[in-house]
């Protein structure tokens, strides 16, 4: 919370006026009562008109003076609001984006987002409240407290009792209602829970023919957040009647006490009628303070949670070697060990292989064998937790990320496109691309029919995540956005898996053409048997390495998987 | 025009759920006046209160008492009132909140997936959840303000009106130019406010695309870049959102000011009336009080009016949702398909998702009993259609599909579908223990049953790894299963039941083919004597079937065994041989 307050420090000017304008509108407010006090005991008492009209303008000038105060405070407070959001967001997104492949794992996207989004947001409004009301109200309650004092000590006592009476309920409400809302929550969470699962496993529901016990199982949930609700309602219901009883008992209490100090000239009839009003000031503050505490402790959850996320530091430490040139071994690994962060196991042991320039090396195995896991210590997009991964003959850690990663083009699993034309697509890879560099990599991609189905060629707009295109479409265009760059290495992570067996093939006859150094991250055998180098990896482990020839002889995983894919019959 | 009466309609509706609750609400309208009316009459008391303490010696001790002990009556009696009230208001909101929401679900499980394929789930969760809340919020404020900031309204009037009406008229005169104040606001602020959203929606868009695709952005090295954009966006929406807030907030200074100036003009008229004899003091305290109290809800109302019509256009779009034609109900007289034999014959089937684009077209095609056929085809090819159509998940165009020569259309759709044993692409499973997902089709299956579906998985080994075995409790989408196990765990599901027809589409597509080839012998063993349709890329799996149905563009252009199609030389050969291609 603590480091959150560093982005409302250049608002300190704004923080310190917003409060002490709201303060001076409070403290106007305070004399109105006084004022009436004495309409009443000078103006009425004497039935002097003149005075009564002066006061009255009183009142009126104390409301303008109220209101000029009021809105410069509302000024301050929205500008260090909504600047202080403004600035936390721009450094939470920077900070997501330093962020190394691990940590964003940890996170998660739809967390992340949220912080983002909804939870500065919450925090804003928190700010903002808090600059207004927070000092207003215990201003408003203190100071009546003290107008009353002024009045009359004793009888002031009474406000004493009632503040006191008033605060334990209020809280104490409070304090059992917020817990409570948070299972409110959680029920709702279930709720929510129940209805997207249908969604998304409809198909498996009516397969099944299930949707009777999905019914059930909703209702189930429906009628528990609905008891939940019913419950936490019945106690905050208590809120408004009990301090509806305790002000009028503090008031029944005042008028008797001030009868009793009036009969014996202590007091005046105006000052009772002032004490009263006192009363009621308090008792609008209260409830406005209450519900601000509702949201400050909204607001603090979110502003926890986005800390949290501050509190993450990226685990790779970048590097500064900015050269390097290009040099006969690409890529080695020597001796890696890769454990994620939390796991219990290795992902990856003893890894050790040299990549030629040039080379196109396979990479082979079972679901969770660590393919994956290899090929991205390459980007250093995890950092290997034990040995080297050279690039360049450089350890990856003494690069910088960007001039390592400028060297690479990565293919990733999951085909992602963004919002914008397929040119600005594919410029990602390289910013200042020709249109002629954009369609040769697209020529190599076998992107080429992608383009020639859009009348807008390299103009045609993409939807967020491509979602107007198919998936092998997708999958061709992320290809040719990592060739554009002609990168020294390329990193193809299973990201033909949506082409059919001959366009596949050709994509992999146009890719030897380039002079980059190919990794290709497989299941099936066909895509990786003409690698000039196979990894098969089996648990992490590095089972065999070796052309497909030397494979077929010697490693028992390779074949198994090659038998899987191509019965012996036919042409092993 | 044609705004307001979709609203009115709304609103309708939205009172045909309250009826249920009739009684809940007339006895909390009830409440609510006699909360009201004792509310305002308290003050009164005060003020009679008052007027009995005149000065020194002047005090009346015995009325005080009697008056005081009359108010401590009414107070109990409002906030017991007050109390009832808040607790039935809460408890029609909730329950017709959950009746809402109840209906909903049970409109998606009868929703036609035609429907559910083509609007995002997000989009109904929302309307399910958040317009629900949102919903219920404005209900609830609807009857703790509304209607008593009305009553509180008239009530002060008729209170103000028996003390002095010449006072009364100074209030009456004042208030609505804080009602004004409010409004001429909340028309400027509009198209800030307006402009906010927009921005902020543009924002979120950014975040929303480039968070979740940090990897790629940074594999790219574009975060310099996207900080840029953000930090453009970040400022324009500070800048518009300085603006929307300042001038919204000016709303309560406004109106408070314009109290301060009915304050005043009552003061100043009670004053000269209490000097003329006309109002005792007791009674200018009162109407002090009134004068706050009278003004506020304005206020309120005007907010809960904003509230209760963003209320009403959340219902509208729950309505919108539970409106939807449900599905084709089964036929009356529809039959319960029981142990089939399996042929399958599908004739003249003509089928699309989108009526202006063509897909399936007088698709032809017999199945016998026990036969395996597989699908192959580029992707978009039209294969997962045929489950769709297969499983009336769709509904044919024209033409028909019979299952041992009955129309599937004139079977109940359970009886068709718990004939189907299926393992999809997507490995859905539900959240609960691995032991309730493999008996999903089978509730009540024993514990040996379980386990031997398990074993025949080959999921048996990986679940009693599992930290809590069988009764590990697995949500929808965590990281503790990789999908190969997922997808073992759906295939055990069907295991169990072994219906005697069956779909694997790309079962095996995320099982490594080491796996892959444990499982075949158990594919195997269940597909005997069974009709299976397999969909699936790896070529190997097809080459054992029956029949092989190679799909184009919706359309079957070729069908036979493996060697018949490659000794055609057709489009199926040109797969096949394409993965041998250097």
């Amino acid at each position: 919370m603590k480091k959150l307050a560093l982005y409302l420090k250049e608002y300190r000017k704004e923080c310190v006026l917003g409060p002490l304008f709201k303060m001076l509108e409070a403290s106007f407010e305070l004399f109105v009562p006084l004022v009436v006090a004495s309409i009443i005991d000078v103006g009425i008492a004497n039935g002097d008109g003149g005075y009564i009209l002066r006061m009255c303008g009183l009142l009126v000038l104390l409301g303008a003076v109220g209101l000029v105060s009021s809105v410069t405070a509302q000024y301050f407070a929205a500008k260090a609001a909504v600047g202080f959001a403004a600035k936390l967001k721009s450094a939470l997104f920077a900070h997501i984006q330093s962020l190394s492949y691990t940590e964003i794992d940890t996170l998660g996207t739809s967390t992340m987002i949220t912080r983002m989004t909804s939870d500065v947001n919450q925090v804003q409004s928190g700010v903002n409240l808090v600059l207004r009301l927070f000092l207003r109200s215990p201003f408003v309650v203190l100071g009546a407290m003290v107008m009353a004092f002024t009045i009359d000590a004793r009888i002031a006592l009474i406000f004493a009792a009632a503040i006191i009476a008033l605060s334990i309920v209020v809280f104490g409400i409070m304090l059992i209602s917020i817990p409570l809302y948070k299972k409110v929550q959680n029920r709702l969470d279930g709720v929510l829970g129940a209805t997207r699962s249908n969604l998304t496993g409809v198909r498996v529901i009516r397969a099944f023919a299930r949707e009777p016990q999905e019914i059930g199982a909703f209702t189930e949930k429906n009628e528990a957040l609905a008891k939940t609700q019913r419950f936490v309602g019945r106690i905050s219901a208590l809120m408004n009647p009990l301090t509806y009883v305790l002000i009028n008992a503090a008031i029944i209490w005042l008028i008797w006490a001030g009868a009793v100090r009036v009969d014996t000239g202590l007091l005046t009839q105006g000052e009772v009628v002032a004490l009263y009003n006192y009363m009621s000031q308090i008792l609008v503050e209260l409830i406005k303070l209450a519900n601000l505490i509702i949201t400050i402790t909204k607001s603090a959850a979110c502003a926890n949670r986005i800390a949290g996320v501050f509190e993450i530091r990226s685990s790779a430490v970048n590097g500064s070697r900015t050269e390097v040139a290009p040099d006969v071994e690409t890529v080695r690994f020597d001796n890696v060990n890769l454990r994620y962060h939390g796991a219990a196991g290795d992902s990856l042991t003893g890894i050790d292989f040299t990549a030629k320039r040039g080379d196109t090396i396979g990479v082979i195995g079972g679901t969770g064998s660590g393919k994956s896991s290899l090929v991205n210590l390459i980007p250093r997009f995890y950092d290997a937790t034990g040995g080297r991964v050279l690039v360049d003959g450089v350890d990856v850690r003494e690069y910088d990320l960007h001039a390592l990663r400028e060297k690479i083009g990565v293919v990733p699993q999951h085909a992602v496109l963004f919002k914008g034309t397929i040119r600005e697509n594919i410029r990602w890879g390289k910013p200042d691309a020709s249109d002629q560099e954009i369609m040769q990599a697209l020529e190599t991609a076998q992107a080429m029919d992608v383009l020639r189905a859009k009348p807008q060629g390299l103009d045609t707009l993409i939807e967020q995540g491509g979602r107007n295109l198919s998936g092998g479409q997708r999958q061709r265009l992320t290809i040719a956005r990592a060739l554009v760059r002609k990168p020294e290495i390329l990193i193809l992570d299973d990201s033909a898996s949506a082409l059919d067996y001959a366009t596949d093939a050709r994509l992999r006859q146009a890719i030897r053409k380039t002079d980059a150094t190919v990794f290709i991250v497989s299941q099936r055998a066909s895509s990786i048997m003409y690698a000039d180098k196979i990894i098969v990896l089996d648990d992490g482990v590095a089972v065999g390495t070796g052309t497909h020839e030397q494979l077929m002889q010697s490693c028992a995983v390779y074949q198994e998987i090659y038998y899987s894919q191509f019965p012996k019959e036919e042409r092993a | 025009m044609k705004g307001k009466k979709l609203q009115k309609g709304t609103v309708a509706r939205v009172l045909r759920y309250v009826r249920r609750y009739w009684f809940s609400l007339i006895l909390s309208i009830l409440l609510a006046a006699a909360v009201v009316v004792t509310t305002l009459y308290v003050p009164i008391l005060i003020g009679q209160a008052i007027d009995c303490i005149l000065e020194a010696g002047k005090v009346d001790f015995s009325a005080i008492l009697n008056t005081l002990g009359l108010i401590a009556l009414l107070v109990a009696a409002t906030a017991l009132c007050q109390w009832v009230m808040n607790t039935l208001n809460n408890r029609i909101t909730y329950n017709v909140v959950r009746d809402i929401r109840q209906e909903a679900f049970q409109k998606i499980e009868e929703l036609p997936l035609r429907y559910l394929d083509a609007h995002p789930h997000g989009e109904i969760v929302s309307r399910v959840i958040a317009d629900v809340d949102q919903f219920a919020d404005g209900l609830l404020m609807g009857f703790a303000q509304f209607f008593t900031g009305v009553a509180t309204i008239l009530g002060t009037l008729g209170f103000m009106l028996s003390i002095n009406p010449a006072i009364t008229l100074v209030v009456v005169l004042v208030t609505p130019l804080s009602f004004l104040v409010a409004n001429f606001i909340a028309r400027k602020t509009y198209s800030m406010f307006k402009l906010q959203s927009e921005t902020r929606g543009e924002q979120t868009a950014l975040i929303e695309e480039m968070i979740g695709s940090q990897k790629v952005v940074q594999a790219f090295g574009q975060e310099a870049r996207m900080q840029q954009r953000f930090d453009e966006i970040n400022g324009r929406l500070e800048q518009c959102s300085l603006r929307a807030i300042f001038y919204s907030s000016l709303v309560n200074p406004g109106t408070r000011f314009v109290n301060a100036i009915a304050y005043a003009g009552v003061g100043a008229a009670g004053a000269f009336a209490a000097v003329s004899g006309a109002i005792t003091v007791g009674g200018l305290s009162c109407f002090l009080s009134y004068a706050n109290q009278y003004t506020k809800p304005f206020n309120e109302i005007s907010g809960v009016v904003t509230e209760l019509q963003n209320a009403l256009a959340c219902a509208a779009r729950i309505f919108e949702l539970i409106d939807q034609p449900s599905q084709q109900p089964d036929a009356p007289d529809a039959k319960t398909l029981e142990q089939p034999r399996g042929e399958i014959m599908l004739q003249n089937v003509r089928f699309s998702y989108d009526p202006t684009q063509k897909l399936i077209e007088d698709l032809n095609l017999s199945v016998k009993p026990g036969m395996r056929v597989a699908i192959v085809g580029p992707t978009g090819c039209g294969k997962t259609t045929i489950i769709n159509l297969l499983m009336r998940f769709y509904d044919v165009d024209g033409g028909s599909i019979a299952v041992d020569g009955e129309d599937i259309r004139s079977l109940t759709r359970r009886s068709l579908r718990t004939n189907y044993g299926m393992v999809l692409q997507e490995t859905w499973l539900h959240a609960g223990t691995v032991r309730e997902n493999i008996a999903f089709g089978r509730p009540d299956a024993s514990e040996e049953e379980i386990v031997a579906a398990a074993k025949a998985a080959h999921a048996h080994s990986f679940i009693k790894r599992l930290p809590e075995g069988y009764d590990t409790v697995i949500t929808e989408e965590d990281g503790m299963l990789s999908q190969g196990q997922r997808q073992l765990l759906c295939i055990a599901r069907v295991m169990l039941c072994l219906p005697p027809m069956l779909i694997l589409d790309e079962a095996t597509s995320s099982i490594d083919t080491r796996t892959e080839l444990k499982i075949q012998d158990a594919f195997a063993h269940m597909m005997q004597g069974r009709t299976s349709f397999i969909v699936a890329h790896r070529l190997s799996t097809i080459r054992s079937a029956d029949l092989i149905l190679v799909m184009r563009s919706g359309r079957i252009i070729e069908q036979g065994k493996h060697e018949e199609l490659l000794a055609k030389g057709g489009f199926y050969a040109e797969l096949y041989n394409s993965q041998f291609k250097h």
